[in-house]
């Protein structure tokens, strides 16, 4: 609906048009996003009460197990970290059209660079210094492992995709032997490194919880992301290659460069969420210490729409997630793996809600059409 | 040469052939949408599915065969998923792919702790043999690495000279590149996009759920949490490296093999060499060949594409 407003000032007239809304607004993008929520549990209902499991009780369980204690409130914000993070800087690199499926990788390259500086260069400084180096580090190997499919695709046009999923074997295998050999903890029996020095934990924000100055980084990586994104020109710039790239070229935006800098910026955020994830939570570095965020992290920024605000819930909702499907596998005995179906669920009706909404309003006119025939016969 | 050696040399070559089948199988798969312009990210999700279902056919009836059947419906089960996303409600079929992927190995693990109860092992199952071809089989070498192998290896040596006489030789062939490469001008000649593209949708799910079960009652006779490991991932970039073309593809999935036998052999051996490094072999490869390959071939056209009618 085009609405105009004609403003008669004496001689001159002034026309106020409202423009229609190509985008999606806000609003319908939260109705979408609950939508798919509501299918993605609709369906795992089902698929429960095929296993002869009370679907309801196993959901109710699930939701309430993450916020029934303090300390459950807690670990489901610990777990929402990582994904906060991580999905933030996808946000970015989806933004600007880059398909980065590699943040698993990242994630793990920046524990790796992390525990290295901890453990070997700043174990004797002072907190306030360590710490940051530490995840400066974290940050710097997320970025460098993002640059290789980054710059591969920029300059010889091969597929960001499959290279990005190529680079997270190579670092899990690269993680393994390093904990298999050279950074084994001495005389130890497990493959993992030694302990860090506690001046390079972060510090505990809630007490009495596990939860870690990492959350409040992860909430200031949004509000990043959003002044990059929405405030700045670069961001301007990011969006615009994302949205149209031969637009984008023929106004003169280096393309190249925009899509090598938005995969690296994704690479750091998901670097410094190992390295927060090692110095918040394990304090050690072992295999399988990223438990596959980053790839929950892509069903986190799908989720929140590649919207900053949008990630924060959708993040700590995959957050709670995690901590209420071990509730329910241990109160009701559900497979916690149903978290998977239900993240990849939500995945596949979060990318369709715009089919399904209209498929949903053209029925709802059709019916209307129905009626209006129906009065006048 | 010595005995010992020979005997090694042999059972390398075996594993090579079981390694490359499923990726030989899943690939084929792959290269159907692909030549429609459909980028398949779900197979690794298609072959899991297999893989369970296979299993699960096997443990049902004891008859393997009955597993296979069941591994190809689940594969198609999953790649019509992707078909309903990519051709229908035309998303972007990347992130539908993941989707399905995660969608598919939740799936399967949380139906492998219903039917086995949480945290139990699985039993095993009833699976292929090996099937020695008589004459053929003692050939020197490439005997017993072709012609010792199991039923679905040597359905596979048939399967690729069909599917590259489908897609050279028969008119749906030329309709499916038609479709791939230009999906414009084949709708103006009366060809229909979406029912050509959910063809090979079905085609590689039958392909790719094959590949999956493979894996479960093929190699192993056992389903396990995760157990594709990412070869459906590493299927897809075999297309590519494999340059669209049976045979090729064929080529790339023994390389690949090779490359994964070689390193469990080492690591079985247990030779004082960082096994990691020889599992990163075939994707440090993968990176290797596709910055080779990308320029010198030419991928569908529409790759990747949704077809809307009336839109350039």
């Amino acid at each position: 609906m085009v609405k105009s407003v004609i403003v008669n000032l004496g001689q001159t007239e002034i026309k106020i048009t409202k423009k229609q809304k190509k985008e999606d607004s806000l609003f319908s993008s939260l109705i979408g996003s609950l939508m798919a929520l509501f299918l993605a549990f609709a369906v795992a209902a089902f698929i429960i009460s095929l296993s002869g499991a009370d679907p309801f009780l196993a959901i109710e369980t699930m939701i309430k197990g993450a916020f029934s204690s303090k300390r459950m409130i807690a670990e489901t914000l610990i777990k929402s970290t990582p994904l906060l993070l991580t999905a933030a800087g996808l946000t970015i690199c989806y933004r600007a059209g880059m398909i980065s499926i590699g943040a698993e990788g990242q994630i793990i390259i920046g524990g790796i660079f992390g525990t290295i500086t901890a453990l070997y260069l700043v174990s004797s400084l002072p907190a306030l210094i360590a710490i940051p180096l530490v995840l400066l580090a974290a940050g710097l190997g997320g970025g460098l492992w993002a640059a290789i499919p980054g710059i591969l695709k920029a300059k010889l046009g091969v597929s960001e995709v499959i290279n990005t999923i190529m680079l997270n074997y190579i670092a899990l295998y690269g993680l393994s032997y390093l904990l298999d050999k050279p950074m084994r903890e001495p005389l130890g029996a497990f493959p993992q490194s030694s302990m860090l020095a506690q001046n390079t934990w972060l510090p505990v924000i809630w007490p009495g919880t596990r939860l870690h100055f990492g959350f409040i980084l992860a909430i200031l990586s949004i509000v990043i992301v959003y002044l990059l994104l929405w405030r700045s020109p670069l961001g301007y710039q990011m969006r615009a290659v994302g949205l149209n790239q031969s637009a984008a070229k023929n106004a003169g935006i280096p393309i190249a460069r925009n899509l090598i800098l938005s995969i690296v910026l994704s690479g750091i955020f998901a670097g410094i969420a190992g390295g927060i994830e090692v110095t918040g939570m394990h304090h050690r570095l072992m295999n399988g210490f990223s438990t596959e965020v980053g790839f929950d992290a892509m069903a986190v920024a799908f989720l929140g729409k590649l919207h900053p605000l949008g990630v924060v819930v959708a993040a700590i909702f995959f957050g709670a997630l995690r901590v209420g499907s071990g509730v329910m596998q241990r109160t009701v005995q559900v497979p916690s793996s149903l978290v998977s179906v239900i993240q990849g669920l939500v995945i596949i009706f979060v990318l369709m809600d715009t089919f399904i909404k209209n498929y949903a309003v053209s029925i709802l006119k059709k019916g209307k059409n129905a009626l209006a025939k129906g009065g006048k016969a | 040469m010595d005995a010992n050696f020979t005997v090694n040399l042999i059972g390398y070559l075996q594993s090579t052939m079981r390694m490359a089948t499923p990726l030989v199988l899943a690939s084929l798969g792959g290269m159907f949408t692909a030549r429609t312009g459909i980028m398949n990210f779900a197979l690794e999700g298609i072959m899991i599915m297999g893989a369970f279902m296979g299993a699960y056919g096997s443990y049902l009836t004891g008859n393997p065969w009955f597993g296979v059947l069941l591994g190809i419906l689940g594969g198609i089960a999953m790649a019509l998923i992707l078909g309903f996303c990519s051709i229908t409600a035309k998303v972007n079929q990347v992130v539908a792919g993941t989707g399905i992927n995660i969608f598919g190995i939740g799936l399967t693990s949380y139906l492998l702790n219903v039917v086995y109860g949480v945290g139990a092992k699985p039993s095993t199952v009833a699976s292929f043999s090996t099937v020695p071809i008589p004459v053929l089989s003692s050939i020197p070498f490439i005997g017993p690495m072709l012609f010792d192998q199991t039923a679905l290896t040597y359905l596979t040596y048939i399967l690729v000279p069909i599917c590259a006489y489908i897609v050279y030789k028969t008119p749906f062939g030329l309709t499916m590149r038609a479709v791939g490469d230009y999906p414009a001008a084949a709708d103006s000649l009366g060809i229909s996009v979406p029912k050509t593209r959910y063809i090979s949708v079905i085609l590689s799910g039958a392909f790719g759920g094959l590949g999956g079960a493979f894996l479960s009652i093929g190699t192993l006779s056992i389903f396990m949490e995760k157990m594709t490991s990412g070869r459906g991932y590493l299927a897809w970039a075999t297309v590519t490296v494999g340059k669209w073309n049976p045979f090729g593809i064929f080529g790339a999935s023994v390389f690949f093999g090779a490359a994964d036998a070689l390193q469990m052999r080492l690591q079985a051996l247990s030779i004082n060499f960082p096994y990691q490094f020889l599992i990163m072999l075939p994707y440090i490869l993968t990176m290797l060949v596709l910055v080779g390959v990308i320029g010198k071939t030419e991928a569908p056209h529409s790759m990747g594409k949704p077809y809307i009618k009336g839109e350039k």
